[in-house]
């Protein structure tokens, strides 16, 4: 059940996972378990940000859990074009520094 | 975040309340915009958190209508109220954390309250909030394990867990130590800078004031004395005004008579 807000490109090597609009308590538990679904199955997986205009604290959270399971399990994850807005959301928690950001 | 719109999200108009026969606002009429920050100051006793309360809903006025984020918050529905307390992050002056939860608990506890999130997502969640309030690492604590300041920032961190619209402050940085409150100021103009959040501070300290208000509003005798930006505040030539800015007590010329009734007469009463 994949709602409009977010899809993605997947060959064996990379998921990239596009989100776009809003994310908040309506929809961030659909990225949380697209990113770990993703992660389960290809070794690197990318959200792409670009066409995000407000993230929630929780969305931010399936980041993180996201990037930990890759840690964990020998896998990469990363951000791609977070806007300044986002961007300036991830630094008011230090995470511009734990991410990797492209 | 964009500030360019005008939409109002806080609205009071012509607020009186009394604690039982006793005025405490006096007719306040208060217009806060979208991601703007507004102190409320005014001496001891003024109404500042009398008005908070009324705001938040938690006593009913005399007279006059609130509404917050377009609400008549007197006349919206159970499931508006519901949303209304999601979309609205407090901080009061006694900062109560629950002293027999540790300190990430205590944050956690509105998430728990409204949202169905994930215990992974919840943990992360108020892990992070506990970062920016520089507590990281914290989480594990009991509240009387922390410092009175510490207890405070945790506070912060709990009316901000649900990424609030509004945030309403009572004197948030008050008997924290200087670079403390400085800190505590800095993250007031970044969460309205990086989230938009509108916010309603009522604070004594004038240097913290002058450095997070987009306007600021001067309360005296539950009235609203004055309502203008930094500048022109610090430009007002209204005594009470100056006084406020200078930290100089207000002596109202004594009433002997009066004076006299206040401490002798048994059923003195003030009005
Ligand atoms: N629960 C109450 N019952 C009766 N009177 C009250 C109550 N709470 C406050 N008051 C009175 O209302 C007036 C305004 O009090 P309030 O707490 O709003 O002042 P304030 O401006 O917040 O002062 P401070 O700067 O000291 O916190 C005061 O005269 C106070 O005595
Ligand atoms: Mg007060």
């Amino acid at each position: 059940m994949t709602e409009d807000f977010i899809h993605f490109d997947k060959n064996d090597e990379l998921c990239i996972i596009y989100v776009s609009g809003e994310v908040d308590l309506s929809n961030s538990a659909e990225v949380r378990k697209t990113i770990l679904s993703a992660l389960k199955t290809t070794p690197e997986v990318v959200v792409n940000l670009a066409h995000v205009e407000y993230i929630d604290s929780s969305g931010i959270a399936a980041m993180v859990e996201g990037l930990q399971f890759a840690n964990s399990h020998g896998k990469t994850f990363g951000l791609s074009k977070p806007s300044k807005q986002v961007r300036s959301i991830l630094e008011l928690a230090r995470l511009d520094q734990v991410f990797r950001i492209d | 975040m964009e500030t360019n719109n005008n939409e109002t999200v806080i609205e009071v108009k012509d607020l009186v309340t009394h604690y039982g026969q006793r005025k405490i606002l006096d007719g306040v009429d208060l217009d806060v915009k979208k991601g703007e920050i507004r102190v409320i100051m005014g001496g001891s006793g003024s109404g500042k958190s009398t008005l908070l309360w009324h705001i938040l809903g938690l006593y009913q006025p005399t007279e006059g209508q609130i509404k917050l984020l377009g609400k008549d918050i007197h006349r919206i529905s159970f499931n508006e109220q519901l949303q209304l307390k999601q979309d609205i992050g407090v901080s009061f002056q006694s900062g109560a954390l629950f002293s027999s939860m540790t300190v990430g608990e205590n944050v956690a506890l509105p998430l728990r309250e409204f949202t169905e999130l994930d215990e992974n997502t919840i943990r992360i969640i108020s892990r992070m909030k506990l970062e920016v309030v520089n507590l990281g690492g914290f989480h594990k604590l009991m509240p009387s394990q922390l410092s009175g300041g510490m207890v405070k920032r945790a506070a912060l961190a709990r009316s901000i867990v649900m990424d609030p619209k509004l945030l309403f402050f009572d004197e948030p940085s008050a008997g924290l130590d200087p670079v403390v409150a400085s800190e505590i100021d800095d993250l007031i103009l970044s969460l309205r800078d990086t989230m938009g959040m509108s916010m309603v501070v009522v604070t004594h300290e004038l240097d913290s004031a002058f450095k997070i208000a987009d306007k600021i509003t001067v309360l005296d005798n539950g009235k609203n004395l004055i309502t203008g930006t930094v500048e022109e505040i610090k430009k007002s030539e209204n005594k009470r005004v100056m006084d406020l800015l200078q930290r100089r007590s207000r002596h109202d010329k004594l009433n002997p008579k009066d004076y006299l009734k206040r401490l002798t007469q048994e059923n003195y009463t003030l009005t």
